[in-house]
């Protein structure tokens, strides 16, 4: 962004010479990943705020036209890296919707479980990341604590503790065993704990309060108007939840337990009330979800020919082996109908959506995310005017950019 | 429904402005660019489409039986209701052009930018139309089907730094 | 010449003590980009505790750091900046590639992604993984330890030796015909940091 471009600003009169402009990143504690952004202040108050994202544009859309639907879910994980399952959870429910593919309740119930997982740990860092900015180190530790039990989780799952690339078009990788139940009984159990001891920190703190209350405020037009989604358009009092409003997965059989979490406040401090309240309802899915985990395949039928056939077909009869090299050969793979989709999942950070224009063959023509980060980002320099430099880390933090979504 | 909308703007914008399809549960309606914006403004004061959920661009170059370039798709969502429409619209080379509508959404503001960014579709009456992903002295728009996924050798163009020197 | 010495008095090499000094008093930089940034801060915190092996002072700013941590893929607009951020680094310091994005380009063979920053700057532990496990970053800064101890000196003349340029093979050599390097503006002076020249 040249120099000249932040010059502009309106500033006519004597005015024009309190005023200076000071850089705020790439690299910075404040902005966790690499965002940057230009303030031109009056003294402490931000008179403009100029954000110069781009930092981490790394390709993800050319590399969706480049990688079919089941490679593409390594890439997807990336995006938003602190909650990678769902994204997978995402991608794969909107290439399920372009194949018309109607998977097994089982699954349905391990990814409503893996997506509420990812939920609570996406919040979690963002709430432990608020809290580390505003100078409190021990809410970021016991969410962190709270982190690694699901990286637990999500390691005997899948194999992976950070990137799972769990899910696969009609399915899942493998199916999920004992210790995976045993685990999650166990963390939704402890977690209400956990959850309840960085509340006592934080709640009725008064540093705390006194840096979020009345800061950053959005109201409800404007949180439409300017496309929020998620937690950020929640707390400022749109009371839409994908979760409710176009249940997808086991999320219809699950609706009574679980509230959609709203406040009307629109600043900091109500977007930290609301994805602390979202964690505990995540937990109470969760439980339901556990309890009622349906037996049966996780995989829908190999008639389907979109999942990879038992070993034992592969090896012992002819349908199983012809199957298995047609989605194994790189110029035979599945058949998708020749049309476009949108799908979109209610994920920690708002709703993650996928914009995929098919051309007959197993990869993407197009392959289109709707960064939630990235619409809430564009937010930031109307939420922080007029506000303290030392601002900047609250509103950061409260909407939660992360930047490989940002930038893809 | 789609055809609903359809009929509506037809009704307003004359016949045949509107063409209205369905694919699962995502209801488009193709528009002609000219009237695009006419139509996104009726249908967001008089249809109840508050919110602008995501703008895509596509480009169709090859694409079999395309005969269109560039699709430019608005996702609307109508938050009261939950209704949700795809209005699609395409441009052509040289000059892909489209009317911003900044004025409408305030969100559209980055989505536009980014698909300038991507396609090099330029946005008419754009408060600030520059690059906002790729460096501003990037020559490519690399989403377009004619750019190479590993690009022109921009990402070695840098000196080296060795340790004697630092 | 025969030297009496009280048994409070320990002889040994400059460099040795120096090296051990260093080499226990590890502060990383964290250049946290993207993913591996996160695991980053697990092994800083409580499980993994990097903190037994004394790395765990991280600063943000380079003016005050030993290691320079690259977690996380370094997109074009980024090398500038990492390179600006290494050469405001004071000396002895070192540099620990974490991760396969960092290290090679990893998944991300794309046109924006630098493919290693070992082709940018110079770099002293690799850690492989996408993204790597703490114990594996763990592992990194005993390495990296390691190999203060057994190369370093006082005044850093191991670091003055390595003057050629330490990255994979040739860089344009690696290139297809089809994408010859065609230089589109100049990515390279750091022109979007306001054109300053790369500090010295």
């Amino acid at each position: 962004m040249p120099l000249e471009a932040v010059a502009s600003v309106d500033e006519t009169g004597t005015d024009k010479e309190f005023l200076y402009t000071l850089n705020f990143g790439p690299q910075h504690p404040a902005t966790h990943t690499t965002l940057r952004l230009i303030l031109t202040l009056d003294g402490e108050t931000i008179v403009k705020a100029q954000p110069d994202i781009g930092f981490l544009h790394s390709g993800f859309e050319k590399l969706g036209e480049d990688l079919d639907f089941n490679q593409y879910v390594t890439i997807v994980d990336r995006m938003n890296y602190i909650s990678p399952v769902a994204n997978e959870i995402a991608w794969h429910h909107t290439i399920e919707k372009l194949m018309g593919l109607e998977i097994t309740p089982r699954c349905k119930y391990i990814r409503t479980i893996l997506a509420e997982l990812a939920r609570i740990s996406d919040h979690l860092l963002c709430v432990g990341a608020v809290a580390l900015d505003l100078g409190g180190l021990t809410a970021f530790l016991y969410a962190f604590n709270e982190r690694e039990r699901i990286y637990d989780i999500l390691e005997n799952a899948s194999g992976q503790r950070f990137h799972p690339s769990y899910t696969r078009v009609g399915g899942l990788l493998n199916d999920v065993n004992d210790l995976f139940v045993n685990q999650v009984r166990a963390f939704v159990k402890s977690f209400p704990k956990a959850h309840g001891d960085v509340c006592r920190l934080l709640n009725k703190n008064k540093i705390f309060i006194d840096r979020t209350e009345g800061v950053g405020t959005l109201t409800r037009e404007e949180a439409i108007n300017r496309s929020c989604t998620g937690p950020v358009a929640r707390a400022s009092g749109v009371a839409r939840d994908l979760r409710k409003d176009e249940p997808y997965l086991a999320y219809p059989e699950l609706q009574s337990s679980f509230k959609i979490v709203c406040s009307n406040g629109g600043d900091c401090l109500a977007r930290y009330l609301v994805r602390m309240g979202e964690m505990l309802e995540s937990a109470n899915i969760i439980a339901a979800a556990i309890e009622n985990l349906p037996s049966g395949p996780v995989n829908i039928g190999t008639d389907s020919k979109v999942v990879i056939p038992d070993k034992s077909a592969t090896y012992r009869s002819i349908e199983g082996l012809i199957q298995h090299f047609e989605l194994f050969m790189w110029n035979r793979r599945f058949e998708t109908p020749v049309n476009e989709v949108y799908g979109a999942n209610e994920t920690a950070n708002g709703e993650l959506g996928f914009y995929v224009v098919s051309d007959g063959s197993a990869k993407a023509w197009r392959a289109r995310t709707r960064p939630p980060s990235f619409i809430h980002f564009a937010l930031f320099p109307h939420l922080i005017e007029g506000h303290q430099i030392s601002d900047v880390p609250a509103v950061l933090g409260s909407l939660n950019i992360i930047a490989a979504e940002l930038d893809r | 429904m789609s055809i609903e909308h359809a009929n509506a703007i037809d009704a307003k914008f004359g016949v045949g402005s509107a063409t209205a399809t369905e694919f699962r549960d995502n209801k488009r309606l193709t528009v002609p660019v000219e009237k695009i914006y006419g139509i996104l403004a009726f249908l967001q004061l008089q249809r109840g489409f508050d919110m602008l959920c995501d703008l895509a661009g596509i480009d169709y170059l090859g694409y079999a039986d395309a005969t269109d370039r560039y699709g430019i798709v608005y996702s609307l969502t109508n938050t009261t209701t939950g209704e949700r429409l795809f209005v699609k619209t395409f441009v052509n080379d040289p000059d892909p052009e489209v009317p911003s509508v900044v004025d409408l959404w305030e969100g559209a503001n980055w989505m536009e930018r980014e698909l300038y960014d991507m396609f090099g579709v330029k946005f008419q009456g754009h408060p600030d139309l520059r690059r906002i992903l790729l460096p501003d002295e990037f020559t490519s728009h690399p989403l377009r089907k004619d750019y190479p996924m590993r690009g022109y050798g921009e990402r070695h163009n840098f000196p080296t730094v060795t340790r004697a020197e630092s | 010449m025969a030297l009496k010495l009280d048994d409070n008095i320990f002889v040994s090499k400059l460099d040795f003590l120096a090296n051990w000094v260093r080499k226990n008093s590890l502060w990383p930089m964290p250049f946290a980009t993207a993913c591996c940034g996160i695991e980053l801060m697990a092994s800083a915190s409580s499980r993994y505790d990097l903190a037994r092996f004394g790395s765990e002072a991280m600063r943000f700013t380079p003016r005050q750091c030993d290691v320079m941590i690259v977690a996380g893929r370094v997109a074009m607009k980024m090398v500038p900046v990492m390179q600006r951020i290494w050469l405001q680094m004071p000396e002895p310091k070192w540099c620990i590639s974490m991760g396969a994005c960092a290290s090679t380009g990893g998944v991300f063979d794309t046109y924006s992604v630098v493919q290693g920053i070992d082709r940018f700057i110079p770099v002293d532990v690799y850690v492989p993984g996408c993204p790597p496990r703490p114990e594996q970053v763990i592992r990194a800064v005993l390495d990296l330890q390691e190999k203060i101890m057994k190369g370093g000196t006082i005044d850093g003349r191991e670091f003055a030796k390595r003057t050629a340029y330490e990255g994979p093979g040739d860089r344009l050599g690696e290139l297809d015909p089809s994408e010859v390097v065609i230089a589109p503006g100049n990515f390279a002076t750091g022109k979007r940091l306001r054109g300053l020249p790369l500090v010295n």
